[in-house]
């Protein structure tokens, strides 16, 4: 193991920063849209500060606003990939510089945005759905007192994961992923007057800080290994770095992603975060900030692809996530939590990508934005169904409600499709190549996907059924209707991107074409004919949607969960355990030490402090009396202190 | 009988003066005199008006000049005064804490009887005319002048080239800070107390200064002091008259920024002086004295470093710690940001006792940052306040974050700052004071600056949790409202703050440029 690179002294840091790998192309030189670029992240980050500043004064029309700013970022966005689709494959790495965050000539943080083509799909993607989930709050909160609020930390959410796909380095991306942490945390516990929402509200922050220690440990790592934390400079450095420094620098961003995208370990919080209105599951914590640590480590691909042991982490991380998130997701009784596990899932499935190395990148983003778009509508309609049913999130109480609610019905039919992995919808491609590279690379990680795929297909009809179909197990007070069109029209749009998405981005838009100068694509060679493994896979998900469709629609869904269950379904009732692990491993241990700790704090670091705090505040009172008020006594000690002067005069002299 | 021959006096040759450079204190001093006259014959009732348009005027007019003239430079008034980069730097400096200061001086809606001064203040304190005076509404609109010569002092402080020019400098600062310190409306006696013992003491460090600079000029035949710091070089063996003389200077120049152990009177005289002009002395005599001091001791006596050194290293010490630890057992806002004040001015020390360009940059840096954030904070002072004027015992002001956030989050702001906080002013000035004298081989000190730091940092985060995690008293602090004059003062110095701690990059870049002093 080379721990050279590791130890670096500062002294021998390169004096100039190592030149970029591909030129980038200054956003003034690139013109057209590129110079405009800052108003992405400003717009919505002005949104945000009108709404929290100007208070009660902007309840009228606050929520308008809110919806317009990441709207003109939409179709900024939109403006920005039509330049960008127009121009050559070498130019379109932009970087607009802003400023430098630079002091004392040590620290040299440029403040600088660059869009390529991987943040450009994040761009799109988090533009695009934000605004439709904005026009959807506006109806989903109507009856809130506090929807400025609400539409206030929306958009600081917006301009936070904005900041965080924009940045040119890893600490600006710092700032965003703190952000929109912070966004996540004022969210989910949004309802705080409830106390399971506050209690979800700081798990989900403490969890995430778990996550973020290895974000600043990385930032760190690199800076000393690189002395620079600029994407550029630090790819293109780091082939010269030594294989420990790599892998640490590479285990700890997974820590982070772990965090930030609720993976195992760190994964118990987002069924928690469920608490949260629907929208902002459905935005944060579906369609985009849970897909920051895919990311992150797509972005970081160059450390990834020279860090043997952080991909296979990686790539281990996301097996265990895929198939647990989808066990979990099958025993749920409410329809949140399913969606929960499901999203844990299905991230699983890009990590699993991810972690293939550059055959798999490409289509871990490529599932990401498929996945945006119908886990929002799923999120979206089942929000719609909840609006309806006064709140209840139990699917044991639904059922039948495709007779009341048409249009949700047809919003999640399509979100259905696009997450089975029928043909010809989103899933079908997209997943379909993480399945095909995972085989191609790893067998046993192909196994496994395709062991979920079933599953996802089990759990998704099992919810789909459980809601729309079978028999009313309404509850007496719930009088079931359709949502207004402010909400259903995002739905509907969102199902249209559920159903088409894959065609589009296959036969229209190139993904892999367009990402591969990015994230460098690699063929790999299928051990098995492709249509075989197509085939085998469609047989898997029809058996899961059958398997579920005679369980839980042709048969009557008891109101009381059964109790005669096997030990894996109880196991999975409970998210396999996930907080009674989190207690005996982190939390009791934790305990113990925090215990020892504070015997110790208050032992020995308080006897110290409280010693040093008193004999400080006892000098204080000491002094305290030289300050009689009396004019005389001061001028005394100015004599003394003139006296004290010429002393040390002499005494320096005379050493 | 003998007839001396009757000699031809020597014709007085005029000095060349250069009004570009003068102009800044020339218009600021101008104003003042103007507003002696207006005093003297413009009608009461438009005398106000008339003294905030000279006095915003010509303090504006004078920021535009020094930055006109930033960039030229040279001595002037046949070298009595020197204009360079340093000096336009702080006669920036001084001028934006005295618009700020001005603001706050200005405020009439927080007291319901007038501003922050006596109506009358040659009325007896609890006298029938002060009862009549006051029922009037009298304005005692001479502060104006005052204020105007004091801010002309300051910025002529800085500047002096010579010893004596220094002092004349030093009195037209002091003496109406005197005046001003005694003419509060509330708690009059405190405030003619407090007053009187600064005029005093400061009367007493005057003392100090002038025999320094006359035993100096004992030592070099002159009191330029490019002159005297090339009798230093002429001269390394040992002279009694220059080391009484620095010494004795030291002194004087000590007093003026509160360093230990002739810190007494701040404490006694920031509490009873009104609260603008507390907030106006803290910040604008800091900077100015830092100037002169650091002007002094990088130009004159710096072929002698090795002996002064020494002393001031004991003196920043004394100061820091005292100031830090005295600030602890404080129940009292106005004395704990006193007691701040005082452990500033020994991180500032660090600074002077760098005495290489990268110590003048930073220091000239840390002390605009601390005057406008000083300014702030006295202007947040100013409006908390009960039935007998303002309240600053620490127990009044629990729980203000719940009642007024803003006002409250602007004063933490300042507190971080002073705490020096990363992404506030002060981050970015202590850093920098502690780098330089770091990078000049004082590692020790600035160990020991840091630990004073954290001692420092318990204080003023007390203060926030005290706003922010305490329950109010009763109905909490009443909070007056003011006008847009305080308002305007402390959103300034908040936002100056803020930006400055994130973007501190063009004034570290112009305080860089303008590190060095001409002799």
């Amino acid at each position: 193991m080379n721990l050279t690179s590791l130890q670096l002294p500062l002294s021998e840091l390169p004096e100039e920063p190592v030149e970029a790998l591909t030129g980038t192309l200054p956003a003034e030189a690139a013109g057209g849209y590129f110079p405009y670029m800052w108003l992405l992240v400003a717009l919505p980050a002005f949104g945000a500060l009108v709404l929290l500043v100007g208070g009660k004064r902007t309840n009228a029309w606050g929520h308008l606003l809110a919806c317009l700013l990441p709207i003109g970022s939409f179709v900024l966005a939109c403006l920005l990939l039509a330049q960008m689709m127009g121009a050559p494959v070498e130019d379109r790495l932009v970087t607009l510089e802003m400023w430098d965050w630079t002091f004392a000539g040590m620290f040299d943080v440029p403040f600088a945005l660059r869009l390529d083509q991987l943040s450009m799909v994040f761009v799109m993607l988090i533009s695009g759905v934000g605004s439709l989930i904005h026009i959807y709050s506006i109806g989903y909160m109507a009856e809130d007192p506090d929807r400025r609020k609400f539409f206030a930390y929306l958009n600081l959410f917006v301009a936070a994961m904005l900041l965080l796909v924009l940045a040119n380095n890893y600490l600006l991306l710092y700032v965003g992923w703190e952000g929109v942490g912070l966004a996540s945390y004022l969210l989910i516990g949004f309802w705080q007057y409830k106390s399971s929402a506050a209690v979800a509200a700081k798990k989900a922050f403490v969890m995430n800080r778990v996550g973020d220690v290895g974000l600043s440990v990385a930032v760190m790592l690199m800076f000393v290994t690189f002395g620079t934390v600029t994407f550029e400079q630090v790819f293109a450095a780091a082939p010269e770095a030594g294989d420990t420094a790599l892998n640490l620098i590479g285990l700890a961003l997974l820590l982070a992603a772990v965090g930030k995208s609720a993976q195992f370990p760190l994964q118990a919080w987002l069924l928690d975060a469920m608490e949260g209105p629907t929208p902002v599951s459905a935005l944060i914590h579906a369609a985009t900030m849970v897909t920051a640590g895919v990311y992150l480590i797509v972005r970081s691909n160059a450390i990834f692809d020279l860090a043997s042991i952080a991909v296979t982490a990686v790539l281990a991380v996301g097996i265990i996530t895929m198939v647990a998130g989808a066990v979990i997701a099958c025993a749920k009784d409410e329809i949140k939590k399913s969606l929960a596990g499901s999203t844990m899932s299905q991230i699983g499935y890009m990590f699993v990508a991810a972690g293939l190395g550059p055959a798999g990148y490409v289509f871990a983003i490529f599932h990401l934005l498929m996945h945006g778009m119908f886990k929002a509508d799923l999120f979206l309609s089942a929000g719609s169904v909840m609006h309806g049913m006064k709140d209840e999130k139990n699917m044991r109480f639904y059922g039948a409600l495709r007779k009341v609610m048409l249009v949700t019905t047809i919003a999640f039919i399509c979100g259905f499709l696009g997450i089975s992995g029928l043909p010809p919808f989103d899933s079908f491609f997209s997943k379909d190549d993480i399945i095909k590279a995972a085989l191609g690379t790893n067998w046993f990680a192909g196994v496994a996907a395709i062991a979920a795929a079933g599953l996802t297909a089990f759990y998704m009809t099992r919810m789909l059924s459980m809601t729309f179909f079978g028999d009313k197990r309404w509850k007496e007070e719930a009088d079931p209707h359709e949502s207004p069109s402010v909400m259903t029209v995002p739905m509907l749009l969102l199902s249209v991107g559920a159903l088409f998405g894959g065609l589009f981005f296959v036969y229209v838009g190139d993904i892999v074409g367009w990402l591969d100068p990015i994230t460098g694509y690699q063929p790999f060679v299928l051990p098995i004919n492709d249509t075989v493994l197509e085939i085998v896979t469609l047989v898997v998900v029809l058996t899961g949607i059958t398997l579920a469709w005679r369980q839980y629609a042709s048969r009557p869904v008891p109101q009381q969960p059964p109790q005669q269950v096997s030990v894996f379904t109880t196991a999975a009732r409970n998210s396999l355990y996930d907080d009674a692990f989190n207690e005996a491993v982190f939390m009791r241990p934790g305990q113990y030490l925090t215990r020892w700790l504070v015997w110790f704090d208050n032992q020995v670091v308080d006897g110290a402090v409280r010693g040093i705090a008193s004999k400080v505040s006892g000098a204080g009172e000491q002094v305290k009396r030289l300050q009689t008020g009396f004019a005389r006594s001061y001028a005394l000690l100015m004599v003394g202190g003139a006296v004290l002067i010429g002393v040390v005069f002499v005494v320096a002299r005379w050493l | 009988m003998i007839i001396l021959p009757l000699v031809e006096p020597p014709p007085i040759e005029l000095p060349e003066l250069d009004w570009l450079l003068l102009g800044p204190m020339a218009l600021v001093l101008g104003a003042a005199v103007v507003g002696v006259m207006v005093e003297a014959f413009a009608p009461r009732s438009s005398r106000r008006t008339i003294q905030l348009v000279l006095t915003f005027g010509s303090l504006i007019g004078a920021f535009v000049l020094v930055v006109l003239a930033a960039g030229s430079g040279g001595p002037v008034m046949a070298s009595a005064a020197v204009i360079d980069g340093p000096a336009l730097f702080l006669q920036g400096g001084i001028l934006l804490v005295a618009l700020l200061a001005a603001l706050t001086m200005a405020e009439r809606h927080v007291d319901p009887s007038g501003d922050a001064f006596a109506a009358r203040a040659s009325a007896m304190p609890g006298s029938e005319d002060e009862r009549q005076f006051t029922a009037r509404g009298y304005l005692q609109t001479e502060v104006w002048p005052l204020f105007l010569f004091a801010v002309g002092g300051m910025m002529l402080f800085p500047a002096s080239n010579d010893l004596l020019t220094m002092f004349v400098a030093l009195e037209i600062m002091s003496l109406p800070l005197y005046l001003l310190a005694g003419m509060a409306r509330r708690r009059r006696l405190l405030s003619q107390e407090s007053a009187l013992k600064y005029f005093l003491l400061g009367a007493f460090s005057s003392a100090f200064f002038l025999y320094g600079a006359a035993l100096v000029y004992g030592f070099a035949g002159t009191v330029n002091l490019g002159g005297i710091a090339d009798a230093v070089t002429a001269q390394p063996q040992m002279s009694g008259l220059l080391l009484g003389g620095i010494a004795m200077i030291a002194v004087g120049m000590l007093f003026k920024v509160a360093a230990v152990p002739f810190h007494s009177w701040a404490p006694d005289v920031y509490q009873g002086a009104p609260t603008p002009v507390t907030g106006f002395m803290a910040a604008g005599v800091k900077v100015a004295a830092f100037g002169a001091l650091l002007r002094l001791m990088y130009v004159a006596f710096a072929g002698s470093e090795w002996d002064w050194r020494p002393a001031f290293w004991v003196i920043a010490a004394l100061t820091f710690f005292v100031g830090s630890i005295v600030a602890l057992v404080q129940s009292d806002i106005k004395r704990m940001l006193a007691y701040s004040s005082i452990a500033h001015a020994g991180f500032l020390l660090l600074g002077v006792i760098a005495v290489t360009p990268e110590g003048l940059a930073a220091t000239m840096f840390y002390l605009v940052t601390y005057g406008l954030a000083t300014v702030g904070a006295f202007g947040v002072v100013m409006l908390v306040r009960d039935d007998t004027g303002e309240n600053t015992a620490m127990e009044n002001w629990r729980g203000l974050g719940r009642t007024h956030p803003w006002l409250a989050g602007a004063f933490a702001l300042f507190l971080l700052s002073f705490a020096g906080i990363p992404l506030t002013a002060g981050f970015i000035g202590k850093f920098s004071v502690f780098a330089a004298a770091a990078a000049a081989g004082e590692g020790w000190l600035v160990l020991l600056a840091v630990l004073a730091s954290a001692i420092a940092a318990f204080f003023y985060i007390r203060v926030v949790v005290v706003m922010f995690f305490s329950d109010p008293v009763g109905d909490g602090p009443a909070v007056a409202v003011p006008s847009w004059f305080t308002r305007t003062a402390i959103a300034f110095g908040a936002a100056a703050t803020l930006v400055l701690g994130i973007f501190p990059q063009p004034v570290l870049e112009w305080a860089a440029q303008a590190d060095i002093f001409i002799r």
